[in-house]
């Protein structure tokens, strides 16, 4: 890649994503208004709230390891940081990256996770470390599903090229310029409603908010946090609404396109994906963590099995 | 720098994060609390909202005499809430005690309690019995007003 092009891609995951994962925020705080008959607050308060956030004082408990406490959202920022940086030079340049760049971004994007548990277990508070142990629960329920429909696509995607399949987003974006976005078979189809659900997991909205719990914990890991870094945090949790979606439309729905018709397609598929999460979490009510591990284990990981199932055996017939 | 520091003023004043504080209220002020975040009033077009904790705090919502047995947890809670932090003192009883005044447990009114732990702390007076959303809105958005 040129230096022109490393440079665009580090202003686009540093700058780009965190006001781009802003301005979802916004919609998302619009729609629910709107869901709830209210108003909703203006379009530049996610940016007030995190300008207010790092005016604040940082204040730490009796009990809390400090540094951990404050690397942990550092941690969480890094991944997603990594993960749009990587989405995006896949959007600039599809043929660029390596074998395995999608297994780099999947391992990134614990990253947000491993901060909440970490940051939570670090905040010597009870509220927290319970917190931090559903946030393990969580995690540990929905990466396995994540991973399998993945798997599923990236057979798909191998199908169509009559290659080996490698974890690559070139391969992908490939197979999709070639046969359409690979949610268009039944296994693609399939997968992409299991990485829906994960999303949703991921995002740690309602009905899988667990480990934040308002009600319950008192914000739950977060409680202890202040500050800038309570506004790190925030941010985080803004950008990674914006990447999630950017991953999976560019796994399994065709990929983001910057020009002509393709922008606005693009834009509608971050809209419909939005919409569905907004309203998901508008509509539903908080699981109790085990009836999310069930959720989880015996739902949303058979039908990842069964998409893999058909995958594999429409790879071996091609 | 000065730019930044006028930048959090403004973030400051366009997004206050409130933790409600019942101190041995009757209840009345924190229903009408509540309805501030109804459709009808929605402060939410404020900026305001409602925290769960007091770290994530800007503004403590403070109902109720402060009785006895609360005295020390309502200064600990002060003292956790990060500054710079408003102290809205919402209804008779935080004011002056209101009816209760010469009860038992009345353990002095609301910012004499803070004002021993801080002396500048920045307090905002709400009265009433119960004060209406429409005062509560009035009130806060004065004081922002005068941040």
């Amino acid at each position: 890649m040129s230096a022109g092009s490393i440079i665009a891609v580090l202003l686009l995951a540093f700058v780009g994503t965190p006001v781009l994962g802003l301005v979802f925020k916004w919609v998302d705080r619009l729609l629910t208004a709107r869901i709830q008959w209210r108003k909703g607050p203006p379009f530049y308060q996610p940016f007030a709230d995190i300008l207010k956030l790092l005016g604040k004082e940082t204040l730490a408990g009796e009990r809390a390891s400090v540094g951990t406490f404050l690397l942990a959202p550092l941690l969480g920022f890094i991944g997603i940081t990594v993960s749009a940086a990587v989405l995006w030079a896949v959007v600039l340049k599809p043929d660029t990256g390596f074998v395995g760049d999608l297994i780099i971004v999947v391992y990134f994007l614990v990253f947000p996770a491993l901060g909440i548990i970490l940051g939570g277990s670090a905040s010597g508070s009870p509220h927290a470390g319970l917190g931090a142990s559903r946030e393990m629960k969580l995690v540990v329920a929905y990466e396995l599903p994540f991973i399998l429909a993945i798997a599923a696509v990236v057979l798909n995607a191998a199908g169509v090229e009559h290659a080996v399949p490698s974890f690559r987003f070139a391969q992908i974006h490939d197979a999709q310029s070639l046969s359409g976005p690979l949610l268009g078979s039944v296994s693609g189809f399939l997968a992409f409603l299991c990485a829906v659900a994960v999303t949703q997991a991921k995002l740690g909205l309602v009905p899988f908010d667990q480990a934040e719990a308002e009600t319950e914990l008192m914000g739950g890991a977060i409680l202890e946090y202040s500050g800038p870094a309570l506004a790190l945090i925030y941010l985080s949790r803004a950008m990674l609404l914006f990447v999630m979606p950017m991953f999976v439309i560019t796994v399994f729905w065709g990929g983001l396109a910057l020009t002509g018709w393709g922008l606005l397609w693009t834009i509608l598929k971050f809209v419909v994906l939005l919409i569905v999460i907004v309203l998901v979490r508008n509509t539903t009510a908080r699981l109790r963590i085990d009836q999310a591990m069930t959720f989880f284990w015996f739902v949303v990981t058979p039908v990842a099995l069964v998409a893999c199932a058909i995958s594999l055996q429409a790879f071996r017939g091609s | 720098m000065a730019v930044l520091d006028k930048l959090k003023l403004w973030g400051l004043k366009k997004s206050p994060w409130v933790y409600h504080v019942n101190t041995g209220a009757c209840n009345n002020c924190d229903i009408e609390v509540l309805e501030l975040l109804t459709p009808r009033f929605d402060v939410e077009r404020l900026g305001v909202l409602l925290v769960p904790s007091p770290r994530h705090a800007d503004a403590l919502l403070v109902t109720g005499i402060c009785t006895r047995q609360i005295r020390p947890r309502l200064q600990e809670i002060y003292r956790q809430t990060p500054k710079p932090c408003l102290v809205v003192c919402l209804g008779a009883c935080a004011l002056s005690g209101g009816i209760f005044h010469d009860a038992w447990h009345f353990a002095g009114p609301v910012d004499e309690v803070i004002r021993e732990v801080d002396p500048d702390a920045m307090i905002v007076y709400i009265p009433g019995c119960p004060p209406k959303p429409e005062a509560m809105i009035a009130g806060i958005a004065k004081a922002l007003a005068q941040l």
